[in-house]
């Protein structure tokens, strides 16, 4: 007699803790992956369900592997049909020589294990970066319109909104409990007592009948009476909600200094405020169009690629981007129709006297055309203590100082390091006190 | 017909329950022990959920094992393909251990459960009492409780130093896995739980008590003789016994950076790495001997009138699963299915031993012909390992059945060779090709401790003897170098020698990467 011994009750998940390990390991790769997808995608795509191949270099577990292609190798396989010995066979192309088939011990191919990461994983991973206490914590400013949307019913409403169908189940479920006499019992009845009364000659017996008749119609148009077909419990009103409704369209403008002085790093932290701009605009957005002016002493109007990517350098005169911008906005986007936002980021670096004019078209124009307008300037990290919250910096800042108190719509802000730019981003665009409407 | 008798089914339907899987335990056991004259350890089988079973395949089919993130990797792996279907779960696993443990998934008929009865607990258990190489490599009576021992050892470290800090040791070791045998002389035999647990405390000992102002021995003085260097690299060679195949038990021994805990943990790496080596080496073997079990024991029961005709179809349906190989220019093709070969080869031992052609009693005088088959089969099986049991057993009829031909691929040139294939001449050379792939140690990266230099710079030297001038993948061979490095603590370099030239063919050290 063997040992049976049943296992099955056995707590499972014996290596839930191997998988945790994992998961947890997996995550630190996962951020780095997304890190470099923040970096190479597209801006609207970071905003997306991502494929993170594993394993990668975290969960990765090397050991001396021989290569591939290189040396003498023999391989015994089955199923020759017509070769005979001395037989000359083509290699394959790919996979750099070798038999191809049935290469001995080269451990099994893990290509197609991929962790697929959805749209909020990719969120948590991106903003863990910044900091971000609580995704939820958005706030949504100036909520313009809204609009009236069905949400259940209601006992109470006006008359056009009664909800037919629910309050005759209502109605018909009452009636049912209450044991409503039918319409066909009371015909029934009717009927009979018409047809006793019709006979041209009515004997006791029946007239016994009739009045046994009459009484219990009497008795049952009362109680048809008492329970009414419809009662005013039963009546469903559609209920309806005031949801608030994204504006139609918004359109970001993304402004950035290339100039020498703006490296990697500044780039990379520019790329995330406006990634995290973007994000944020979608909320409330159905549609969103982004345009990419990029300057040095004369600016254009880019593609995302050229603009993140793109080497070209020169002179720096900031006020070109700005009217380049005030441009594009008359031709395409009409501030009436478009909700307008614009992120400006900037060392700072600006050609003499050039700052002052930035100045006025933001205080003359762009505040105006505007919903929102902010400017962001990317300092060393060495610099953060120096310039912490003073007043002093570039002649760029100084000048758009003199803007910042003016308008309240224009907001600016300095930021040197990733974590910076989530708070930052919290200031910029908190609930303002007062509602502001467009000038 | 005739020799049916009419004892009775054994089941019937294919719903299972304890008494019938008992019953058909006690049949199989029959014709297993008395009839095919198998010896086996005593048997567990325990009943598991399928979870339960992908559970055990990502903890290496072990019932206790250490937690590592590995692991769950494996279960990550393993889940999304038997979710995605692209791989059914194994009907069964069995674990070289005394009692021997089979696990039989709860999802079986009670036709399949009692084909993996006659499989796991007496084809491969049979197999691991009597082979060679696991009596002699193995301790099966110990593995269990010394992998008790090892997860509450490794417990225990991460409680006391961190997960963080035991994870990265064990990263390091399971990469030099592979190099953590001993494939020519036995390891010391796992010592009992008290021996174990008194050596252990006396580390523990030694590392409360042992204190650097003890160390009082003297300077060497700087020698700069040639010929003096020379007579101390030898001496010092011959004191590490060098050079030295066990990467694992060198780093262990001798590694000037580990904590005693962390050689502990290398040694369990070690050991547990040795106890899976035997199994590597015999796969057609262990497979063969288990299907061609199984397959006897079926018939044998089938012939008795035990099992029914449905039943007798649904297993033979497995059976022919399990042994079905693809040809080379099958899109399933997956290699040479080890099932496969093994009962073929089996099969055709018994046949060999009982109705031989003139050709068999060519191939193999010993033993054409003389009936006695089990014999035959069980002596092959106590002392063999795929290289030699192929070497020794595989027929001209078999190599004809599977169509062997043997290629052989030369790095430097457009064509791979048909260097031979089934026949007259091809024979000798197909079947020792094959033997040959079978081999474990050959087609393994040789790799060895060449020197080091205690007093000097401590740089670890190792060297890859170069097979068939088959290199190593670049990317992981330096990622596993800094394995080495974690472990060893000082610089590591590795060069790969051609045996016969003597020629060096390349050198990479951590240095470049530190």
């Amino acid at each position: 007699m063997p040992n049976f011994i049943d296992r099955r009750l056995n707590p499972k998940d014996k290596s839930l803790g191997n998988r945790q390990r994992f998961l947890k390991r997996a995550r630190e790769e996962l951020k780095r992956v997304i890190k470099e997808q923040v970096k190479s995608d597209r801006i609207i795509d970071v905003d997306a369900a991502h494929g993170v191949p594993m394993p990668t270099d975290g969960a990765n577990e090397p050991t001396f592997q021989p290569a591939r292609g290189s040396g003498a190798r023999n391989y015994v396989l089955p199923g020759n049909k017509q070769f005979s010995a001395g037989d000359r066979l083509p290699k394959p192309e790919a996979g750099g020589g070798g038999g191809g088939k049935g290469r001995p011990g080269t451990g099994e191919s893990e290509d197609d294990f991929q962790f697929i990461l959805s749209r909020e994983e990719v969120l948590d991973l991106f903003f863990e970066d910044l900091e971000l206490p609580d995704m939820v914590k958005l706030s949504l400013k100036e909520t313009v319109t809204f609009k009236p949307r069905r949400a259940g019913f209601a006992t109470a409403g006006t008359p056009t909104n009664i909800n037919v169908g629910r309050t005759m189940r209502n109605s018909f479920g009452r009636r049912l409990a209450l044991h409503r006499p039918k319409e066909k019992e009371l015909t029934a009845l009717t009927e009979e007592i018409a047809r006793i009364e019709a006979a041209p000659e009515i004997s006791p017996k029946d007239r016994q009948r009739l009045s046994e008749l009459r009484s219990e119609l009497e008795k049952i148009e009362k109680k048809r009476r008492r329970i009414p077909y419809v009662d005013p419990v039963d009546i469903r009103f559609n209920r309806f909600e005031q949801q608030p409704l994204p504006n139609a369209n918004a359109v970001m403008f993304c402004l950035m200094d290339v100039s020498a002085s703006m490296g990697e790093r500044e780039k990379d932290l520019a790329k995330r405020f406006f990634v995290l701009l973007h994000l944020f605009l979608k909320r409330r957005y159905e549609r969103i169009d982004i345009v990419f002016i990029r300057h040095t002493d004369e600016a254009r109007e880019v593609d995302e690629e050229t603009f993140f990517y793109s080497t070209q350098s020169g002179g720096t005169i900031v006020s070109t981007a700005l009217e380049e911008m005030i441009r594009i906005i008359e031709d395409r986007y009409p501030s009436q129709i478009w909700n307008i936002y614009a992120a400006q980021a900037s060392d700072g670096d600006n050609i003499i006297g050039d700052s002052e004019h930035c100045a006025a078209l933001l205080r003359e124009k762009l505040t105006k055309l505007c919903q929102y307008y902010a400017y962001v300037e990317i300092i060393d990290e060495r610099e953060t203590e120096i310039f912490g919250s003073t007043d002093n910096g570039t002649a760029l800042w100084r000048s758009y100082r003199t803007v910042d108190g003016e308008k309240s719509n224009f907001q600016m802000t300095r930021i040197a390091k990733p974590a910076d730019i989530y708070p930052v981003f919290r200031r910029l665009f908190a609930r303002q006190p007062a509602t502001r409407t467009r000038k | 017909m005739a020799r049916r008798a009419t004892s009775g089914l054994l089941f019937q339907g294919s719903d299972w329950n304890f008494a019938t899987l008992s019953r058909a335990y006690d049949a199989i056991e029959t014709v297993a022990l008395e009839e095919m004259g198998l010896s086996v350890y005593p048997n567990q089988l325990e009943i598991i959920t399928s979870e339960q079973m992908l559970d055990a395949y990502s903890s290496v089919g072990m019932p206790l094992m250490y937690q590592h993130w590995s692991f769950g990797k494996r279960f990550a792996y393993e889940e999304h393909h038997y979710r995605k279907g692209h791989r059914g779960l194994a009907y069964e696993l069995v674990i070289n251990s005394n009692p021997c443990i089979t696990y039989l998934m709860e999802e079986n008929t009670m036709a399949m459960q009692a084909l993996v009865t006659a499989h796991a607990a007496f084809g491969h258990n049979h197999f691991f009492k009597n082979n060679y190489l696991f009596r002699q490599w193995t301790d099966a009576g110990a593995i269990l409780s010394y992998m008790d021992f090892a997860k509450k050892y490794v417990s225990k470290c991460e409680e006391r130093h961190g997960t963080a800090a035991v994870e990265a040791i064990l990263d390091s070791a399971h990469a030099l896995m592979d190099q953590g045998v001993f494939r020519y002389r036995r390891p010391p035999r796992l010592s009992s739980e008290k021996v174990r647990e008194r050596a252990r405390e006396r580390l523990e000992y030694e590392e409360q008590t042992y204190s650097d102002l003890w160390r009082t021995l003297p300077q060497t003085a700087e020698s700069h003789d040639p010929a003096e260097a020379e007579r101390d690299a030898s001496e010092r060679k011959k004191v590490l016994n060098l050079p030295e195949e066990n990467l694992l038990y060198f780093l262990e021994k001798h590694s000037l950076i580990l904590e005693p805990w962390q050689r502990e943990l290398l040694r369990i790496v070690r050991v547990i790495a040795q106890y899976f080596y035997p199994q590597r080496q015999t796969k057609v073997m262990n497979e063969g001997c288990a299907t061609f079990v199984h397959y006897t024991i079926i018939n044998r029961l089938y012939d008795q009138g035990r099992i029914g005709e449905g039943h007798m179809l649904e297993l033979l349906q497995s059976h022919s699963n399990v042994v079905f190989q693809p040809d080379f220019d099958d899109r399933r093709y997956p290699g040479i299915n080890p099932y496969a070969l093994g009962f073929a080869m089996m099969q055709d031992i018994q046949r060999i031993a009982t109705e031989p052609t003139d050709e068999d009693r060519d191939w193999f005088p010993s033993f054409a012909g003389n009936g006695d088959w089990m014999e035959t089969l069980r002596d092959a099986w106590a002392n063999h390992r795929d290289e030699s049991f192929i070497l020794q057993y595989l027929s001209p009829a078999v190599m004809r059945k599977f169509r062997l031909f043997h290629l052989a691929d030369r790095a430097s040139e457009r064509f791979v060779e048909v260097a031979s294939i089934h026949n007259e001449r091809g024979y000798s050379a197909v079947r020792s090709a094959l033997a040959n792939s079978y081999d474990v140690a050959a087609n393994q990266p040789d790799i060895q401790v060449m020197d080091v230099d205690l007093l000097g710079d401590r740089h670890l030297r190792l060297q890859h003897n170069v097979k068939n001038g088959i290199l190593l993948e670049e990317g992981s061979r330096d990622a596993t170098l800094r394995h080495v490095r974690h472990l060893w603590g000082y610089e590591v370099s590795l060069a790969g020698v051609d045996p016969q030239t003597g020629r060096t063919l390349y050198e990479c050290s951590t240095a470049k990467h530190a």
